[in-house]
């Protein structure tokens, strides 16, 4: 057993760990920090295939963004500090059946799915290349997906601005 | 003596690195061996950085004050921080009774973890860097941004009013204030070309950024240096801890050693700050040169790399010191107002201006 095999599994272990608490937890803000955790193992494994650039991302979007906004609608929302009712056992049990079912599913096209070693030139991920092909309008350029994706983000952040304005009452 | 001169503690690690390379044969163990020596030096180094810190923040304030501030334990009160450790150490690490004890003992341990986890690319002196990674500046940021779950978690999971209130708004505040932070490194980045603090290190041989860069860069600078100073929850913008309204914010609960946990990271963050804004806008380890003039240029290369970076980290280390006795605290309305309202939308219209300046080549 390598060093790296032994890193690898540490990783799975707390992205898995991390993932079955979140859902396990009867605390909801708990449940938010066991994310955050597995989420940090996410980014832990981007890192160990170095994927650099993919892995601060994740640890700016998700771990500074997504988990911050869901702590602070937890704290403006929820009681959170009461425990969290226990689920009820139909919805469980099901619930159970649809995740082992889709464990099944993953596990059963993985062994099926025949890999095929690429026979490209192995690209350096560096930010550069990253941002080059990003906006290159050659054939395989993400230029059009890269802009119809900011013209989402712009409607949502003006959608979003007018459902905060204040309107002026009627004098 | 030349070799005094130039040194930069990169023959020191060479030095080591083949005396255990001599000892161990095995790869996997010398690699092991060298980071747990690098991470054993890093923290010994980190935790007798803030015993200074937290000395000269003192001196600071009282000479600010003109007061004497601590000058009867050991000479001119050198010793005071080491008696102060001391009183923490011994004190009784209290977890209150209706807490998530968990989540409270663990949350000065995510603080300390995510500010020491920044210091990783800064480099000390001349090819003396822990990790060159190719995405320095971003990591930086990416990093940095975890210290938020801990402060929001110790507010939380002590149960005190007070704790929640101070630890939703350092949420509130670290947020926002990220966005400029974000902006003004990003304005270097363009100039540089670059992520990686060595090379961003490299491009300023001729010149520091915030003279090549002109006015754009001297803006940046400073919405840098304030946008961090609320980073890191330091007054006047500490309404987080705000003693007058939260008795302490965030870390009311916490106690004895805990509570200097707190304190180290603070400490720690501070000096990152400074650090990157030294290696950013100040040329990090990089002597001050002045294109043409070669004799003056080759005066400034006999001082060391590592003095030329620690000088210019403790200058903006003494300004935000500076600040804290200098502005009042702010209210949260307009502390928010500071930055949706001023710095962000002036940071945004300044990195137009630089990349205007970078296409163009106006930089010297």
């Amino acid at each position: 057993m390598s060093a790296s095999i032994i890193i690898f599994y540490i990783l799975a272990a707390i992205i898995l760990g991390g993932g079955i608490l979140a859902v396990t937890a009867r605390k909801i803000f708990r449940s938010a920090i066991y994310l955050l955790f597995s989420l940090i193992g996410i980014a832990g494994l981007y890192f160990f295939l170095n994927y650099e650039f993919i892995a601060a991302v994740q640890i700016v979007v998700y771990v500074g963004g997504i988990v911050v906004l869901i702590i602070f609608s937890i704290f403006l929302t929820h009681a959170s500090g009461a425990d969290m009712q226990e689920p009820k056992l139909i919805p469980a049990l099901f619930s159970a059946f649809a995740a082992c079912f889709a464990c099944a599913l993953v596990i059963l096209l993985i062994n099926n799915h025949t890999f095929i070693p690429t026979s490209n030139t192995v690209i350096e991920p560096t930010v550069k290349t990253i941002g080059r092909q990003m906006l290159s309008t050659t054939e395989h350029g993400f230029i059009l997906p890269f802009e119809v994706v900011s013209m989402l983000l712009l409607a949502a952040m003006i959608g979003s601005i007018v459902i905060a304005l204040k309107t002026k009452p009627k004098a | 003596m030349r070799i005094f001169l130039s040194y930069s503690f990169s023959a020191l690690a060479t030095f080591i690195h083949s005396f255990l390379a001599g000892l161990i044969s095995n790869g996997m163990f010398l690699l092991v061996t060298e980071m747990v020596i690098t991470g054993v030096s890093l923290i010994v180094f980190l935790v007798l950085l803030c015993f200074f810190l937290g000395y000269m923040e003192r001196r600071v304030a009282a000479f600010m004050e003109i007061r004497l501030g601590p000058n009867r334990v050991g000479p001119q009160g050198t010793l005071q921080i080491v008696a102060d450790t001391v009183k923490l150490l011994f004190k009784e690490g209290l977890t209150p009774d209706s807490s998530d004890k968990f989540l409270f003992n663990l949350a000065p341990f995510i603080m300390v973890v995510a500010s020491m986890l920044v210091v990783a690319p800064i480099a000390f002196a001349k090819d003396f860097q822990l990790y060159d990674i190719n995405i320095g500046v971003l990591y930086v940021s990416a990093v940095s941004s975890i210290s938020v779950i801990g402060i929001l978690m110790a507010g939380w999971s002590s149960n005190n009013k007070y704790s929640l209130l101070g630890a939703m708004r350092s949420g509130a505040q670290i947020v926002s204030y990220e966005l400029s932070v974000g902006l003004s490194l990003i304005s270097i980045v363009i100039l540089s070309g670059s992520l990686s603090l060595g090379d961003i290190v490299k491009s300023q041989e001729n010149g520091w950024w915030i003279i090549k860069g002109h006015i754009p860069i001297i803006i940046s600078f400073v919405i840098f240096v304030i946008a961090s100073t609320a980073e890191i929850n330091r007054a006047p913008f500490d309404l987080a801890e705000a003693d007058q309204e939260l008795t302490g914010g965030f870390h009311t609960e916490y106690a004895g050693m805990k509570f200097a946990m707190f304190l180290l990271s603070e400490y720690i963050n501070l000096f990152v700050v400074s650090a990157i804004a030294a290696t950013l806008f100040l040329g990090g380890w990089m002597p001050f040169h002045i294109g043409g003039l070669v004799s003056f240029n080759h005066i400034m290369d006999y001082i060391p790399s590592s003095l030329w970076f620690f000088g210019k980290t403790f200058f903006v280390i003494f300004i935000i010191m500076w600040f804290r006795w200098t502005f009042p605290r702010l209210r949260v309305d307009q502390l928010l107002t500071l930055e949706w309202k001023y710095l962000l939308p002036i940071s945004m219209v300044n990195v137009i201006f630089v990349t205007v300046m970078a296409i163009m080549g106006w930089h010297l």
